[in-house]
């Protein structure tokens, strides 16, 4: 471990909101071989920043996020490492000071269907924080509660609905509310918009960019959806197979990515502009990514890299672990060969000039291409539904 | 900027006529739009009001003679004995209405007896999990892994032959089906996202499984103990049919009556036929409702 406590982790210093050293997460269970899904992952997030999570399923990103977030099973799963929160370790935190610390942060969840209680009102969901932590009168709550609506962008008479009268789009902002409730200081959202439709999505980042904005939130936001951290990250860490390969502020990582697996990852981007399309090529990665109960040894993306074919298959990345190492401007990559990754033909590819804002577009295109849609919904949106998602709308006569 | 307008503007179309409301008031407007479920639920209500006012309904006292019967010639239906005399020359009729009462006693009893037996013991497991779980699990596939009926004649059996005794073998019997089924409901709820939610919030485990869990795992028991109370019927007549149920004869029970109509079934068939086709009716109407109880509570069929 101490390869990687001694390498650089991330611009820290007494801003600093949240700090994660070293987190291991390992499951085990009787009879199987135990799953290391989270491997030595530092990163720490200063307060008003948003630090994005990128990586395949498998990756170990939402465990990560779990584990932040203290949700993680107590049963058949290991913790280690630290997790500091406004300088109070909180991974061994357990019972009731960690349910109090929990009003500081709060979590957005991936499937807006299942994040919802169907038997609750929206007002019994968004109010059920307020509640437990005795804040405010009843009527004092019921006020928040509204306010967190208009907040969030719903009419105040949702409160008295329940969750399946609404679309998806609807339920995250309900989700998004339900966070806001208790006025956290950080939101970790796991991929807050990947059950979305796609015309929704941009709807839903651009709410979360105006409320930190407004609401001097920090976010640590979890996808795979690179368009979409792009969109919303001051900085984004890549996992692969529990272990952070990359990283760097948002900027550097789409200009220069110095791991191969961004570098294929950012390839795999669909731009909105067939002339800077049409000069790029995939990199196709080769298979699945491995088990995490059986991960290769040395550099886990070497059976998958490109480099590593490149370079003749050199045998340090199939028995050293590379270090998440500071190649300058505060932009780490765990490769042994980071340098030859600089200036070849792929990386050029994938980034290229015009690139990099133009994965930024993507999301934008996909916001006016909402806006459109939403234009289009209002003429025919009379059935008092207003849903621009795809799920029908709701007949209750 | 023309995206947030639009934005807002959707926003705001949420809704505007008020309908809907819980999932519950949202089943039951299904279920009174539904022909069987109607039917059903007629049927139930039906047995229920018979069972009821069966004492001032029956023409006849439960063990009057009404008429006059030799072992060779028992009247069947007729326009003065609607389901015909009985072998003492009672009234069938009368013998039927007044055996509702014993049928729905025994049923209602020995679900209540069962559900809580089961629900303690699935809440226990779903909340607790663990070795309080796997110990409460094992134990119950043991008894599942005897029939039924069976084990309810050994339960009956060996308490001795009373009413009490058909009740307390039923609620053992479902005592393992409630507990398996609300754990299950239970453990699957508690993957649920806003179970995390609710933790992440800062709700006491407590609280989360009494006001989020439980909650969201309870339907499919309301209709598991609809459907229950029509084999709890058939249960109790058949523990009944074999001599284990209660022995006052002037209180019919119409797994009795069965028994008791075998000697005559060549002569007398409408001594079978009647009691018989009150228990269909009553195992029935529960069915039927408890079916579509259970398709007006799933979220699958809502539209």
């Amino acid at each position: 471990m101490s390869a990687v406590a001694r390498t650089w982790t991330g611009r820290s210093g007494p801003t600093s909101l949240l700090e994660v050293r070293d987190l291991e997460v390992i499951f085990t269970r009787r009879g199987r071989r135990d799953v290391r899904a989270v491997d030595g992952v530092s990163f720490s997030v200063d307060a008003g920043e948003t630090v994005g999570i990128v990586g395949e399923s498998g990756s170990g990103k939402s465990i990560t996020s779990l584990a932040v977030m203290g949700l993680l099973p107590n049963r058949g799963c290991d913790v280690s490492g630290s997790i500091r929160f406004d300088g109070e370790e909180i991974a061994t935190l357990g019972g009731e000071r960690l349910r109090r610390l929990r009003k500081r942060f709060q979590m957005i969840f991936q499937d807006p269907y299942s994040s919802l209680n169907p038997r609750m009102t929206v007002a019994g969901i968004v109010g059920a924080a307020l509640e437990i932590h005795g804040i405010g009168t009843r009527r004092e709550r019921r006020e928040r509660i509204a306010e967190l609506l208009q907040l969030v962008g719903l009419p105040t008479r949702a409160a008295e609905r329940y969750p399946h009268q609404f679309s998806g789009g609807q339920r995250q902002r309900i989700g998004v509310a339900r966070a806001l409730a208790v006025d956290p200081d950080l939101i970790v959202a796991d991929e807050p918009v990947s059950a979305l439709d796609v015309s929704i999505r941009a709807q839903i980042l651009n709410l979360l960019v105006r409320l930190q904005d407004r609401l001097d939130l920090t976010y640590v936001v979890v996808s795979h959806d690179l368009a979409a951290v792009r969109r919303i990250s001051d900085t984004v860490a890549v996992m692969y197979l529990g272990r952070i390969v990359e990283l760097a502020p948002t900027v550097q990582l789409f200009r220069a990515a110095l791991h191969p697996y961004t570098v294929a990852l950012i390839s795999a981007v669909l731009i909105p502009d067939p002339a800077l399309q049409v000069g790029r090529r995939r990199i196709i990665l080769t298979g699945e990514i491995p088990s995490p109960a059986n991960p290769p040894t040395g550099c886990h993306f070497h059976t998958r890299c490109w480099l590593y074919q490149r370079l003749d298959q050199p045998e340090r990345c199939r028995t050293e672990r590379p270090p998440l190492a500071d190649r300058g401007g505060g932009h780490a990559a765990a490769c042994h060969f980071a340098e030859d990754v600089d200036g070849t033909p792929e990386q050029r590819q994938a980034m290229g000039r015009g690139v990099a804002t133009a994965v930024g577009q993507a999301t934008l295109a996909a916001a006016e291409a909402a806006a459109a849609v939403a234009t289009v919904d209002l003429d025919v949106g009379d059935d008092g539904d207003g849903d621009v998602d795809d799920d029908p709308p709701l007949t209750t006569t | 900027m023309s995206l947030s307008e639009a934005e807002a503007r959707v926003d705001t179309a949420v809704a505007t006529e008020d309908v809907g409301g819980s999932l519950l008031k949202e089943a039951w407007r299904r279920l009174r739009r539904d022909p069987v479920a109607i039917t059903g639920g007629a049927m139930v209500a039906l047995f229920v009001l018979v069972a009821v006012i069966g004492p001032w309904i029956a023409p006849y006292g439960p063990s009057d003679r009404a008429g006059a019967v030799t072992p060779t010639m028992i009247p069947g239906p007729s326009s003065q004995f609607w389901f015909g005399l009985d072998d003492l020359g009672r009234d069938e009729l009368s013998r039927v209405i007044l055996g509702a009462r014993q049928s729905l006693l025994v049923g209602v009893v020995s679900l209540v007896l069962g559900m809580i037996g089961g629900l303690t013991l699935g809440v226990l497991a779903g909340a607790l999990g663990g070795w309080v779980d796997s110990l409460i699990m094992r134990i119950i596939d043991i008894v599942l892994a005897v029939p039924g009926l069976l084990f309810a004649i050994g339960v009956a059996a060996t308490l001795g032959r009373s009413l009490q005794s058909v009740m307390i073998a039923i609620a053992v019997v479902n005592v393992p089906i409630f507990a398996r089924l609300l754990r299950g409901q239970m453990l699957s709820q508690r993957e649920a996202d806003y179970v995390a939610a609710a933790t992440s919030v800062g709700l006491r485990r407590r609280v989360v499984v009494f006001r989020h869990i439980l909650p969201n795992s309870i339907s499919p028991v309301i209709v598991q103990g609809t459907l229950t109370l029509a084999t709890a019927i058939i249960d109790a007549a058949g523990l009944a049919f074999l001599g284990l149920g209660g022995t006052d004869p002037s209180v019919p029970e119409w797994g009795r009556m069965l028994a008791d109509s075998q000697d005559y079934l060549s002569g007398a068939i409408h001594l079978a036929i009647f009691p018989g086709l009150a228990i269909v009716f009553a195992a029935l109407g529960f069915t039927l409702f408890g079916e579509r109880l259970r398709e007006a509570l799933d979220p699958k069929y809502r539209r």
